[in-house]
């Protein structure tokens, strides 16, 4: 499905990325972790085709992200930033369907079939049919990140790019929109790919993790292999404590204070 | 949405030829309206031939020599203008945008001052000298911000706003000097840029006509992606909207709007900043809305503006710029207050 072979990417002087390799299989749910700078955007930027790699390629599909038409793309791959929605006064359902827009010839008009009972159906999906037609800047930020995950369910991508999707969610909304994109997977079979802070949420939710550090990999794989105390301690400089999830058993981080005597 | 368009583009219609009956016979010769319907009908093609001629033969010169053709200037300059705004305000995504904010207009008012100044503006080819180097020093004033603000092939819209201002102010210096040293008694340079529409026949409306109806269904027919443009640059693109090819068409449309509107009637402000947001307030944020419907508003404005700027001091002519501002302004004012009571926080 991704294939990236030896990436860099550099903003003048600064290596965001080095020499990158990683390969996604269709249908998995992949997580980037790494401290503040390690490249996680960068690499997203990457496959979203907004940014190109300095050197070394980036394939979807067998075929550079670059070369894409920017539409062609977007049938293919969505991404939910992390600011999600900015707050207009457009109505929930208007900003739904904006995520027909690859889809529509440059006068708007849908190519394919009518994507009403699609929308529809992703409203009642999201429990957003209440608030179809309230403008997005009067709902709260877990609703307009909700009504951002609907836009791309929209867009009906086989690969969702997520960038921190949480940041700015409660306890309750994040495990909500993790579950929500959760079913989705399970009901479509999309591939996953998102950048995460929270390791615990990480380890709950991701099959696999790709650990960053200064822009380059120092490792993959599972978060049972990953998510170590000696792994973690390089990584991100802390004193970790790994423990085991009491029902689902997948490893939970702990971080301990510098105890003083 | 259709319905609303539908809607609100029907009351629209009805309002713009409402003000246009009215307006027609308002002047110091005062012609009732009943004549001036008959007299339009007239000369529309297949019922014409069923009225008959009962009315003043001079009220019909005075129609459709004098106030007609000025009054359908008026309509397409407004139209123009009103468009152009609700294109610049959705590309630069930016409340206070206008066809004026990246300098096309001081663009103009160079070309034109510069011809008034040495007393060319009937050199070359006649009356049309001057808007047609008022539209050329436009358009390349839209040239020059653009290049002032291109970095790596890409022109944020930051720059773009500041490089318009900039410019705006230096070409503004220009004709402020040209207007100085001008020592005739009556300031042909400070008319032209306060705007006008008097003594302008049909064909300027001629002139003015192609560049209208291009703009606006080019602009309408990106209505939907100034709405996907309004989540953000890189969330448009994102959707798979190629940003910077449309955030280019929409200036250069726009910019070819406003500165064939500013070479044949001067600078009317205003008009550009506040139909786009009074439609805004009236209907919400769906460009799919704000274009048409600023086409309507922009036309229906200007007509009554014009109407108010020949008659109200008669004979005197008192400049449109004037008008359309302290007419707008405070209705404006009156529309942000409305907004802020309904408890959308003013927000434009």
């Amino acid at each position: 499905m991704i294939e990236v072979q030896k990436a860099s990417k550099q903003f003048g002087e600064l290596n965001a990325l080095h020499e990158v390799d990683w390969s996604v299989q269709e249908g998995e749910w992949w997580g980037i972790i790494g401290p503040n700078g390690s490249g996680k955007s960068t690499l997203l930027r990457l496959l979203s085709g907004t940014e190109q790699a300095s050197s070394g390629e980036v394939l979807i599909r067998g075929k550079a992200a670059s070369s894409y038409e920017r539409k062609q793309l977007s049938q293919m791959l969505a991404v939910l930033q992390q600011d999600g929605l900015p707050p207009v006064h457009y109505p929930v359902k208007d900003v739904l369907e904006m995520g027909r827009y690859p889809f529509q010839n440059w006068l708007g008009q849908e190519l394919g079939n009518d994507p009403e009972d699609l929308i529809e159906g992703i409203m009642d999906k999201l429990d957003l049919r209440l608030l179809a037609k309230r403008p997005l800047d009067e709902l709260s930020g877990g609703q307009r990140q909700r009504v951002a995950l609907g836009q791309v369910m929209v867009q009906q991508p086989q690969i969702l790019l997520l960038d921190e999707p949480t940041t700015y969610l409660d306890l309750r909304y994040q495990h909500q929109f993790m579950e929500l994109v959760g079913n989705w997977r399970k009901e479509s079979g999309i591939t996953v790919i998102a950048v995460l802070h929270d390791l615990n949420l990480a380890a709950q939710f991701c099959d696999k993790l790709l650990v960053l550090q200064d822009g380059q990999v120092t490792g993959s794989g599972t978060p049972q292999e990953m998510l170590t105390a000696e792994h973690i301690r390089r990584v991100y400089g802390v004193e970790p404590v790994i423990v085991q999830h009491p029902v689902s058993g997948v490893p939970q981080v702990l971080i301990s204070r510098h105890m003083e005597e | 949405m259709h319905k609303k368009l539908a809607g609100y583009g029907g009351i629209g219609i009805v309002l713009l030829a409402m003000t246009l009956v009215i307006c027609l016979g308002i002047g110091s010769v005062a012609i009732p309206i009943r004549d001036i319907v008959m007299m339009i009908l007239h000369h529309l093609p297949w019922i014409g031939d069923d009225v008959k001629p009962d009315w003043n033969p001079s009220y019909e010169q005075i129609i459709m020599k004098v106030r007609m053709p000025r009054l359908v200037l008026g309509m397409l300059v407004g139209t123009a203008l009103a468009v152009a705004g609700s294109g610049f305000q959705g590309v630069l995504r930016n409340p206070l945008a206008d066809p004026f904010t990246l300098g096309v207009s001081s663009g103009s008012a160079v070309g034109a001052s510069a011809l008034i100044f040495f007393g060319l503006q009937y050199s070359f080819i006649g009356s049309f000298t001057l808007p047609f180097v008022a539209f050329i020093t436009g358009i390349l004033t839209l040239w020059a911000v653009m290049a002032l603000s291109l970095d790596r092939g890409k022109i944020p819209t930051n720059s773009l706003i500041l490089s318009g201002v900039v410019m705006q102010s230096f070409l503004g210096a220009i004709v402020s000097f040209m207007t100085a040293m001008s020592n005739k008694t009556i300031n042909e340079i400070l008319y032209w840029t306060m705007g006008s529409l008097s003594l302008r026949g049909w064909s300027y409306t001629l002139i003015l006509l192609p560049y209208l109806l291009i703009g606006l269904s080019l602009v309408w027919g990106q209505a939907k992606s100034l709405n996907v443009l309004s989540l953000g640059e890189r969330q448009a693109a994102h959707l798979g909207m190629r940003v910077e090819r449309v955030k280019f068409i929409i200036l250069l449309v726009c910019t070819l709007l406003t500165a064939a509107a500013v070479s044949v009637a001067g600078i009317i402000g205003f008009v550009g900043l506040v139909i786009p947001h009074v439609i805004r307030l009236l209907t919400g944020p769906d460009y799919r809305l704000i274009v048409p419907l600023s086409a309507i508003g922009g036309a229906i404005f200007m007509v009554i503006a014009d109407t108010l700027a020949r008659t109200v001091l008669a004979p005197t002519e008192i400049p449109l710029g004037v008008v359309t501002a302290f007419v707008g302004a405070p209705f404006f004012a009156y529309l942000l207050h409305r907004s802020k009571k309904h408890g959308r926080g003013g927000s434009l």
